[in-house]
C-alpha cells in the first residue's frame, strides 16, 4: 500500500524548507532580555529596581565627573571656576581634579626626587619583565635568570647608591647555592640544608660590607642615593606589597611543610611562629615595628622604618599563606605522598616534582585571595606615619588650598589599587584555567 | 649596613630604654642634620606643598633651630608621625625635637619623661554651629548633638563642660577631622567642637563659610609646644631660647626686613645681645653668637611666621587673641637676653 497517499494527496512536498528567522520575540537583544530580565513578573520588577538604582547612581557620578575642573590652584578656585561655567544659580556637582593634576606625582612617588621619577619606572618595568617568566608559560624558560638578577636590580634602581651593595647581597644567594651543591655531593642532605642556610647568613653577617666596598670600588658604577623617608605615594604601598608578597609565598611553604613535618622542633616551631603571627592583628605589628623595635635596638643604630616594615607585613602574610598551602597539602589524597616514596625520591625531590604542583594548585584562589589582601592591608602603615596614598592624601588636604578635599583624591587612589587588585584576580584565573587538568 | 643591624639586635636587652642620654648638640653636628618630627598633615602647621616641602607653623620652629645650631634651615630631615607614635619616636631618639601641635600637659611633662620648652601656639577647644541656629553662645547648646573625636582630651573637656553647666549633649563620635566635616555638613550634628584653630581651618574650607560661626566660648586649655627629650639640658636650652629668640624679635620690632640693618648694631643693648653684637650668649649656649640672627633670618620673627602660615592674610584666618605678644595683651612672653 505505499502508493495509498498518491491517491488522496494532491501534494507532498519533497524539498526541505529553508529555515525562518526566529520572530522577533524569540531572537537577538530581545531574546536575551525576555530570558534574563523580564522573565517573570518578580524579575521585572528586580530589574526595573536595578535600572533605577544605576540610574542615580550615575546620575550623580557621571556629571560630577562630567564637569570635573582639571586645572586650578586651590579648591576655592575650584569652586569659582565652576560657578563661572555654570552660574550660581543652581547646584552644579563638579570633581576638582586639579587637585590630582596638582599632586599625582606626590600620591605616586611621594618625596622621591622629581627628576630621578625614571628610576621607579624603570624598576616597574624590569618587575613587569621579571614576572613574564614566572607567569606566563609563552615565555622563554631561560629568561628566569632575569628573573632573578630583577631583585637586586630594582633595589639599586630605587634605593640607588653603588652597585656593589645589591652585587654582594646576591653573593650570599650564590654562596647558599654553591654550599647547597657541594653539601649534597660530599654529605648527606640534611647537611646540605643547613650548609645552605649557614654558609649565606655568616657571609652576610661578616662579609657583606667589605665585599660591597671591593666590588664598589673595581666596577665604580653608582646611582645617586635616595633614602627610604623620600618614597612616599602609591609607590610606597607597591614596593611594600609586592617585596611582601614575593617574600612570603616561599616562606610561607616552607611554614607548611614545616607544620607537617614529623622533625618535633621544626613542627612546633612552625606551629608557634603561624599562630603567633596570625594570632596579632597587622596594626599591632606595624605599631611593633615603629614603637618597640626601637626601644630593643641601640640608641643610633637606624634600622630603615620601611624595611622593619617589609619584613614585618611578609612575617604575618607568610603565616596566612601557610595554612592556605597547609589546606591544599591535605587536599592531597594520601596516595600521591605513598606513591613518589615509592618511586624512590627523596624528601625535596617528592616535594618539587609531586607533592607541591598538586597542592600549591588546589590553593590558587586562595593563595591569591591572600595576595590581594596584603596589598590592600599596606595602606595600615599611615598608622604608624608613613606616607601611603592614603597618608599622603592627608598630607595633601593639610595644604590649605586643597583642604575640605575627599573624594577625588579616594577615587584616584581606589583606581590604583583596583588596578592591581584586579590584575591579581584576572591572572588567577588564567592559572586555573591553563592549569586545570580535568575535561570537563 | 645590614650587619650592624643584626649586631644591633642582639646586642639591645642590655642597652634598652634610657636612650641617647645626653648630647643631642653633638649628634646634630656629627650628623649634619636636625631630625625633626612633625604631624603627617595639619592644615597651617604642617604640610607638604606641591614641591614635596614641608611648611607650617611647626615646621618653621624646626626650621629655626636648624638655621641656629647648623646654618642651614634646610638641614632637616623630616619624620612626619602621628599622635601615637610621636612621643616613642622622641624617646627613643629616632628624633631630636619634637614640633608637633603637642599640648604642654602634667603627666607628658612628668610622667611621660619629656621636657617642653616653651609654648609657640595658645590653643583652647572651641565650638563652631550654623549661624541659623540662633545660638550666640555655648551656655545655650543644651540638648545639641556634638560631633566629637574620641580618645582626645576634647572628649574629656566636653563632658566636664556640659556637666559643670547642667547641661545635656548628644554625642556623635568620630574618627578624624576630615570625617567631622562630613558629618557635620551632612547635618548629623548640630555642633562640631576640637580646637579654635582646627575650627578656624575647618571653616575656611566650607564653600558657605558665612553660614556658620565659632562660639566665643574657649572651654579649655591647650598650650602646644616643642618637646624634646628629658635629660638634656643643653638642648632643650637650645630649642627654648631659639623660640624666645623669634619671640623677644618681634617684642623688639626685629624683622626679616630689617634683620641685617639691626645687625649691624643699633641703640637698643637687648637687641644687640639678641643679634650677637654685645656679650656671649651664643657661646653660653655651645652656638656661635649669631645663632639667634640666623633663625629669624629663615622666616622672620613670630609674628611674621604667624601672619604666613596661620594669621588673618591665610585662609586659616587666625586672629593673634592669646597669641599676641605681651604688650599686645597676649601671652607671648619671652625672658630677657641678658
Amino acid at each position: 500500500m505505499s502508493d495509498t497517499h498518491a491517491h488522496t494527496v494532491a501534494y507532498v512536498r519533497d524539498t526541505m524548507l529553508p529555515p525562518e528567522v526566529p520572530p522577533a520575540a524569540e531572537r537577538g537583544v530581545i531574546r536575551w532580555m525576555r530570558a534574563n530580565l523580564f522573565s517573570s513578573w518578580f524579575n521585572v520588577l528586580l530589574t526595573i529596581l536595578g535600572l533605577a538604582v544605576l540610574w542615580s547612581l550615575l546620575a550623580g557620578i557621571l556629571p560630577w565627573f562630567w564637569n570635573s575642573v582639571w586645572v586650578a590652584d586651590s579648591l576655592s578656585e575650584c569652586r569659582e571656576i565652576r560657578d563661572a561655567l555654570h552660574g550660581t544659580g543652581e547646584e552644579v556637582s563638579s570633581a576638582c581634579m586639579a587637585v590630582i593634576t596638582e599632586r599625582w606625582n606626590q600620591l605616586l612617588f611621594g618625596f622621591y626626587p622629581q627628576d630621578l621619577y625614571w628610576r621607579p619606572v624603570a624598576a616597574l618595568i624590569v618587575f613587569l619583565a621579571a614576572l613574564g617568566p614566572v607567569l606566563f608559560a609563552s615565555v622563554p624558560r631561560r629568561l628566569v635568570w632575569f628573573t632573578a638578577a630583577a631583585p637586586f636590580l630594582m633595589y639599586w634602581l630605587l634605593w640607588g647608591g653603588s652597585i656593589g651593595g645589591p652585587l654582594a647581597v646576591a653573593l650570599g644567594f650564590a654562596a647558599a647555592w654553591g654550599a647547597f651543591v657541594l653539601g649534597s655531593r660530599f654529605s648527606g642532605a640534611l647537611a646540605a640544608t643547613i650548609g645552605a642556610i649557614v654558609v649565606p647568613l655568616l657571609y652576610w653577617l661578616l662579609l657583606t660590607g667589605p665585599v660591597a666596598g671591593l666590588i664598589g670600588a673595581v666596577i665604580p658604577i653608582e646611582l645617586q642615593f635616595v633614602p627610604s623617608k623620600d618614597f612616599g605615594g602609591f609607590m610606597l604601598s607597591f614596593i611594600i606589597g609586592v617585596a611582601g608578597i614575593i617574600l612570603s609565598l616561599p616562606l610561607g611553604i616552607l611554614l607548611a611543610l614545616g607544620r607537617q613535618s614529623n622533625l618535633f622542633i621544626i613542627n612546633k616551631c612552625s606551629i608557634a611562629f603561624i599562630e603567633v603571627f596570625r594570632g596579632v592583628p597587622l596594626i599591632v605589628w606595624l605599631l611593633t615595628a615603629s614603637l618597640l623595635l626601637n626601644y630593643f635596638l641601640p640608641p643610633g643604630s637606624n634600622f630603615d622604618l620601611m624595611l622593619r616594615v617589609i619584613i614585618l607585613v611578609t612575617l604575618f602574610a607568610a603565616a596566612y599563606l601557610a595554612e592556605v598551602v597547609r589546606g591544599g597539602l591535605a587536599a592531597l589524597p594520601r596516595g600521591q605522598y605513598e606513591a613518589a616514596d615509592a618511586l624512590g625520591l627523596d624528601y625535596w625531590k617528592a616535594q618539587r616534582l609531586i607533592i607541591m604542583p598538586q597542592a600549591l594548585k588546589i590553593s590558587i584562589p586562595g593563595i591569591v585571595n591572600t595576595f590581594i589582601g596584603l596589598f590592600k592591608d599596606t595602606t595600615l602603615v599611615v598608622f604608624i606615619g608613613l606616607l601611603d596614598p592614603i597618608g599622603m592624601s592627608n598630607a595633601i588636604r593639610a595644604d590649605t588650598s586643597w583642604q575640605g578635599i575627599n573624594w577625588e583624591l579616594f577615587v584616584f587612589i581606589g583606581l590604583l589599587f583596583f588596578i592591581c587588585c584586579f590584575s591579581m584576580s584576572r591572572y588567577s584565573q588564567h592559572l586555573e584555567r591553563r592549569l586545570r587538568t580535568d575535561h570537563s | 649596613m645590614i650587619k650592624s643591624v643584626f649586631l644591633g639586635t642582639f646586642a639591645a636587652a642590655g642597652l634598652a630604654a634610657g636612650v641617647a642620654g645626653a648630647a643631642t648638640l653633638d649628634d646634630v653636628k656629627a650628623n649634619d642634620v636636625l631630625k625633626c618630627g612633625i604631624s603627617t598633615g595639619l592644615a597651617g602647621f604642617s604640610a607638604p606643598d606641591a614641591n614635596g616641602v614641608w611648611q607650617g607653623f611647626d615646621v618653621a620652629v624646626c626650621r629655626a633651630v636648624a638655621a641656629a645650631v647648623l646654618g642651614d634651615s634646610n638641614k632637616i630631615e623630616f619624620v612626619p608621625l602621628t599622635t601615637q607614635t610621636r612621643f616613642t619616636a622622641l624617646g627613643s631618639g629616632e628624633i631630636d625635637l619634637l614640633s608637633r601641635n603637642t599640648t604642654w600637659t602634667f603627666t607628658r611633662d612628668v610622667d611621660l619623661k619629656q621636657t617642653f620648652v616653651g609654648v609657640n601656639y595658645y590653643d583652647g577647644q572651641g565650638f563652631m554651629i550654623r549661624k541659623d541656629m540662633g545660638v550666640g553662645s555655648a551656655t545655650e547648646l543644651d540638648g545639641a548633638t556634638v560631633c566629637i573625636q574620641t580618645g582626645t582630651t576634647t572628649e574629656l573637656n566636653l563632658s566636664d563642660y556640659f556637666r559643670v553647666n547642667n547641661m545635656d549633649y548628644d554625642p556623635v563620635p568620630i574618627e578624624t577631622n576630615n570625617e567631622a566635616i562630613q558629618q557635620y555638613q551632612a547635618g548629623a550634628c548640630d555642633v562640631y567642637t576640637t580646637d579654635a584653630s582646627g575650627l578656624a581651618a575647618t571653616r575656611a574650607t566650607f564653600e558657605d563659610a558665612e553660614a556658620h560661626m565659632i562660639l566665643p566660648e574657649i572651654i579649655s586649655k591647650e598650650p602646644l609646644g616643642p618637646v624634646v627629650r628629658h635629660g638634656d639640658d643643653q638642648w632643650a636650652d637650645i630649642v627654648r631660647w631659639t623660640l624666645n629668640a623669634l619671640i623677644a624679635a618681634e617684642e623688639y620690632g626685629v624683622t626679616s626686613a630689617n634683620l641685617e640693618k639691626m645687625a649691624e648694631g643699633t641703640d637698643n643693648p637687648e637687641i644687640n645681645r639678641l643679634l650677637g653684637n654685645e656679650g656671649n650668649l651664643g657661646e653660653m649656649l655651645g652656638l656661635d653668637a649669631e645663632f639667634a640672627r640666623r633663625a629669624i633670618a629663615v622666616a622672620g620673627n613670630y609674628g611674621e611666621i604667624f601672619a604666613s602660615n596661620i594669621g588673618e592674610g591665610t585662609p586659616i584666618g587666625l586672629a593673634r587673641g592669646l597669641n599676641a605678644q605681651w604688650t599686645q595683651g597676649g601671652l607671648m612672653y619671652s625672658p630677657p637676653f641678658r
